[in-house]
């Protein structure tokens, strides 16, 4: 059991840095913190995908002058497509975290706080 | 049979739906104009149906598909002697109320009165639309368009008391449509069409705990407009509304609806030969005749005059129902006639009603005494009705109730016989009092002792209502052949040959 | 011109114009709306030339870059997205025209931004529609869901809560389909769903296989706010502004119920998401839920916004449980219930948008009398509620149809009630406000002459409001008498072969 857990060690990080993400958006009061959750979970399933293109013993997918004259061996380079997706996956995340990061400010300059339950206390009060 | 190709059901049908928007352009600027688009939209959809008449008569069917409308099933008009009847009913009746609410709207000075015209003609429109229907779902379609468009007549008063009306009439109406969607797409999915056959077309097929719950779904589908109890509660309350949509409802459009709808389902979609295979005619005949007695009962204590006719409609509509669910020959005649004839007697009842409240703002029977020697014309009317409705020859009444009882006869259960004898001496209780009362009791202080009628535009329909009630009494026959298109209709539920 | 580049142009043209507006905004405010509508125009174009070329060659491959389909990136239109593309770019551009006078209210100081980010959203919607790779499918979903985050946050007061709300949860969803994507990846080493539906029938025990499969479902219900998945959805919809509302409800949750039939049935055989593992019949359940708790919601609010958006949840709830009937009935039902539901609410939020532009307020309870002062809109208005409600002859009618046949095909009698019972619920919460917006002001009694009502001044929307709403509630109504022509032409080409 043990031995099955520490061979699949960089998919328990994943799945554990995932939780910890979802806790932070469901557990925290703060627009922030959540924030910050989000991006966590975002980057565990980037970490995911970096483990999975990676192999024991491979090195980055750049072609040696060897390799050229011979064919390539495949198995002695990492899967550079999963690396590349997540290229796109990182931007896409920055863009995200922008997006809410105006959000947030547009909510801060509303409500003058960032504490969820303070805004909907706020809001209650002025019965929108 | 020969089938012809026509345009003309469809054309029927659009004639008041073009009008409809017509209707709502002019709108209350132009008073005159509007009543003449009614106007011009009733005689021409009278005209087009009456042409259709001798192509019926000669045994012929005429057809105009108007699009598929699913995988199967088209969006048909079908032309055949029961629904003539139907067509025939309303669209003469339409010419009558068309003409009487001129005179009933501007008498009031009722407000809404382009919404009214408006919503008056969509309703004419499905109803023949209902009437020429080929398969179950074409008449679903129209059927669901008459419940929408009769709504806004239902609350046209606007009062709380008229907006609850329309929301119970709603709920009970949707929830009967939902039932009939249901049963549709059971039998779609049974048999593969919706085509009404003459005879029906559900024999051989599903089992028969299967066809018996959608016999029951069915009949509270439509029963709910046809005001079976215990679902006719929406219709005394919808008495709310002004006399001529109770006309409308009672007489011309909604509840014939509905118990068109029934009629079609026992005699079009089932068969006599399912019924009566599986035992179910005797079941559905208890029920109606348990509406029929009570709605009868229920009459004699309603003091407010509309309510009073409001349960007399529930009673007859049951009738009719029973006439069908009996299948012999005579009672499905004798309630095809029904069907026909009680719009006739009924109309001019609620036409009545309505140039008794129109003159005297009176709704009450109690408030009747005497009232007869200021409005003669309006009180011979409303007795030749009330004649009719007990059976009393020479109204036309009497001929379909005498049908009924043969028929009853014909089907060997005496206790439907007790029934329909029954339900006549009901109408008579409830009835006959008011006559006596306007024509005998000592005048209240209010009444005006000397001749003094409702508008010309509310007395000459009504008058012209009785006199074609005693019309069809004498020569069921005359003009637009009522009798021999209902003797076509049930010659070929029945499988007989023409004659 | 040739053809073959149209499936890429439909993207590309919204995407680039995007950018375009925003540089051109900054010295010519008043050339965003005709660059968006030009836009917009060119990609319904295509969409157009698109379709035909599907029904009359088959189904399109677009290689980009000449690259061949497992390593290159590949566009494929078929039947499925064919038809979608279409409604896609009309509703965008109607949604568009009705736009201008509408934003200029809301949100006068940020017209450029809006135009620029409304065509990046139209183009990452199309984006997804017609990519046929896994992986651009997240790409164009992030490039939605992020000018949709933005499109909510610039409305009223609740607007910047619900779009963070809203990030969150879309930001979730949008994680676990890209996990999903990881899973399958893992075991297959392809991104494209053609390669992958080859690959895939081999490893369907794989664990990875299932557990990808399970992150797409709840990634792509999230998106789609599928009950109880749907809590960002009423907030982000009423505070919204009018236009966005207007288009991401119509738009946004249909795109996700077409990439749900996509991964179900084309990405994964019908049989693997069928009997393999039972998630279409979890499906079914949890649909069925979200039919009944989103009406029962809807009848709770009196926002009219907010009513529309629970409404959406149901008819979400509509869309999914004909999915996981998973027969060609149900299928059918479904994929015409996106087509319809798409008009519908969009009629419905371009009119809570013109009441909002008018009266400033959504409060149904303050309705009465707006059919005097918008009748037209107030026309459109009634004509999508009856179809939301499934009145015939709307097309509303025709996909419940097709559901009911779809559950009684596949003996579900447990969703036909579901069913027929929302139609109720949804007339309920319908004609609550039909029957406000026509009743007059209320008036203190009934009097006998009609009483006396506050006369309302008609003070319709301007035309660039009104026609596109009139052209939406056409839409609704045209669809549903040409619904057999829309099935025989394309969605029986789009339900898969096997059912």
């Amino acid at each position: 059991m043990f031995e099955y857990i520490v061979s699949k060690y960089n998919y328990w990080v994943y799945i554990f840095l995932m939780m910890l993400g979802l806790y932070g958006m469901i557990g925290k009061k703060n627009l922030v913190k959540k924030l910050i959750g989000m991006n966590i979970f975002q980057v565990a399933i980037i970490l995911f995908y970096i483990s999975i293109g990676s192999k024991v013993g491979a090195s980055i997918p750049i072609l040696t002058a060897e390799d050229l004259h011979g064919s390539a061996n495949p198995l002695h380079y990492m899967n550079p497509l999963p690396h590349v997706l997540m290229l796109t996956a990182i931007v896409v995340g920055i863009a995200t975290t922008g997006v809410a990061l105006g959000i947030i400010i547009m909510v801060y300059n509303r409500y003058k706080t960032l504490a969820e339950d303070e805004i909907l206390e706020i809001r209650k009060k002025s019965g929108v | 049979m020969e089938i012809v190709y026509s345009i003309k059901p469809l054309l029927a049908v659009l004639v008041s739906l073009i009008a409809a928007p017509l209707i709502l352009l002019t709108g209350e600027r132009q008073k005159n104009l509007r009543e003449f688009w009614t106007i011009l939209a009733a005689v021409i959809k009278f005209s087009i149906v009456v042409s259709m008449v001798p192509l019926v008569l000669d045994g012929k069917i005429i057809e105009y598909t108007i699009l598929p409308i699913a995988p199967g099933l088209l969006l048909q008009l079908r032309v055949e002697p029961f629904g003539m009847v139907f067509a025939l009913l309303s669209s003469t009746l339409w010419i009558a109320t068309s003409f009487y609410s001129i005179g009933y709207m501007r008498g009031l000075n009722e407000h809404a009165q382009t919404r009214y015209f408006f919503a008056f003609a969509m309703c004419l429109s499905s109803a023949i639309g209902i009437a020429f229907s080929a398969n179950l779902l074409t008449l679903f379609v129209f059927y669901e368009i008459l419940t929408i468009s009769t709504w806004p007549l239902v609350i046209h008063k606007e009062t709380t008391e008229a907006v609850r009306g329309g929301r119970k009439y709603l709920l009970y109406t949707l929830t009967g449509g939902t039932l009939i969607l249901f049963s549709a797409a059971m039998i779609y999915s049974l048999t593969g069409t919706l085509d009404f056959t003459p005879g029906g077309f559900l024999a051989g097929h599903g089992t028969p705990a299967m066809l018996t719950l959608l016999l029951i779904t069915l009949i509270l589908g439509f029963g709910v407009k046809a005001g079976i109890m215990p679902m006719h509660e929406w219709l005394p309350t919808a008495m709310v509304a002004p006399t001529p949509v109770s006309a409308l409802l009672h007489a011309v459009a909604v509840v014939k609806a509905g118990v068109f709808g029934c009629l079609r389902v026992i005699l079009y979609v089932f068969g006599p030969k399912v019924l009566t295979d599986l035992q179910l005619w005797l079941p559905l005949a208890y029920f109606v005749s348990f509406t029929i007695l009570a709605a009868g009962l229920l009459a004699l204590g309603q003091d407010h005059l509309k309510r009073r006719l409001a349960f007399s409609t529930v009673n007859c509509l049951s009738i009719m129902i029973l006439g069908a669910a009996l299948l012999s020959k005579s009672s499905i005649t004798g309630g095809i006639l029904h069907m026909a004839f009680h719009g006739f007697m009924k109309i001019t009842l609620f036409f009545c009603a309505g140039a008794i409240y129109v003159k005297t703002h009176k709704e009450y029977v109690s408030q009747l005494d005497g009232l007869g020697r200021q409005m003669p014309l309006t009180f011979g009317a409303f007795t030749i009705g009330a004649m009719g409705l007990a059976g009393v020859p020479p109204v036309n009444g009497f001929i379909s109730k005498w049908f009924l009882c043969l028929g009853a006869l014909e089907a060997k259960e005496i206790v439907f016989l007790v029934v329909l004898l029954f339900s006549a001496l009901l109408d008579v209780a409830f009835f006959f009092p008011i006559i006596y009362k306007a024509f005998f009791k000592k005048p209240l202080d209010d009444v005006n002792p000397h001749f003094d009628e409702a508008p010309m535009f509310m007395v000459v329909p009504l008058t012209v209502t009785a006199i074609i009630s005693v019309g069809l009494g004498i020569a069921p026959d005359a003009v637009v052949h009522f009798f021999k298109i209902t003797t076509l209709a049930v010659n070929s539920i029945l499988g007989l040959g023409a004659g | 011109m040739t053809y073959e580049h149209f499936a890429v142009l439909i993207v590309i043209v919204p995407l680039m114009s995007a950018f375009a507006v925003a540089l051109l905004g900054w010295f010519k405010r008043w050339a965003c709306y005709p660059l968006t509508l030009a836009a917009l125009f060119v990609s319904f174009i295509c969409s157009l030339g698109i379709l035909n070329t599907v029904i009359s060659k088959g189904t399109i491959h677009y290689h980009f870059g000449g690259w061949e389909p497992p390593w290159g990136i590949e566009y494929v239109v078929d039947y499925l997205n064919g038809f979608m593309l279409v409604m896609l770019s009309f509703i965008a551009l109607v949604v568009a025209i009705y736009s201008k006078r509408s934003i200029e209210q809301e949100i006068p100081e940020k017209i450029v931004p809006y135009y620029s980010i409304f065509l990046l959203l139209v183009a990452g919607l199309i984006g997804i529609t017609v990519t046929g790779d896994l992986f651009n499918v997240f790409v164009f979903l992030e490039i939605a869901s992020l000018a949709a985050y933005a499109l909510i946050a610039v409305g009223e007061d609740g607007a910047p809560m619900a779009a963070f709300n809203y990030v969150i949860m879309g930001t979730v969803g949008a994680c676990f389909y890209y996990l999903g994507i990881g899973y399958v990846y893992i075991v297959t080493g392809s991104l494209n769903m053609a390669d992958l539906s080859q690959l895939l029938p081999n490893l369907y025990h794989n664990k990875a296989v299932l557990v990808g499969f399970a992150l797409f479902t709840v990634g792509i219900a999230v998106k789609m706010g599928l009950f109880p998945l749907h809590v960002w959805l009423p907030d982000s919809y009423t505070y919204a502004p009018s236009v966005t509302s207007a288009v991401i409800a119509p738009m946004f949750t249909k795109v996700m119920a077409y990439l749900m039939v996509r991964i179900f049935f084309t990405l994964f055989k019908p049989y693997f998401s069928i009997d393999l593992i039972p998630i279409t019949q979890i499906l079914t359940w949890v649909a069925a839920g979200g039919i009944i708790a989103g009406s029962i919601l809807a009848i709770a609010q009196t926002d009219l916004k907010r009513m529309l958006a629970y409404s959406s949840i149901a008819n979400i709830g509509y869309i999914v449980l004909g999915i996981g009937l998973a027969n060609r009935m149900g299928l059918t039902g479904s994929l015409l219930h996106i087509l319809n539901h798409a008009f519908m609410k969009g009629t419905l939020f371009l009119v809570a948008g013109g009441i909002m532009y008018k009266m400033g307020m959504r409060d149904i309870t303050q309705f009465r009398g707006l059919h005097k002062k918008m009748p037209f809109t107030m026309g459109t208005f009634t004509i999508a509620a009856l179809s939301m409600i499934g009145i015939p002859p709307t097309g509303g009618f025709f996909s419940k149809f097709y559901l009911v046949l779809g559950a009684i095909d596949a003996r579900q009698w447990a969703f036909i009630v579901v069913l027929l019972i929302s139609s109720l619920l949804n007339a309920v919460y319908f004609f609550r406000i039909i029957e406000n917006a026509y009743l007059e002001p209320p008036v203190t009694a009934y009097a006998t002459d009609g009483g006396t009502h506050e006369e309302i001044k008609r003070d319709e929307l301007p035309l660039s409001m009104l026609i596109p709403t009139l052209i939406l509630a056409a839409g609704v109504v045209l669809l549903g008498i040409f619904n057999e022509r829309i099935i025989a032409f394309i969605i029986r080409f789009a339900v898969p072969a096997s059912f």
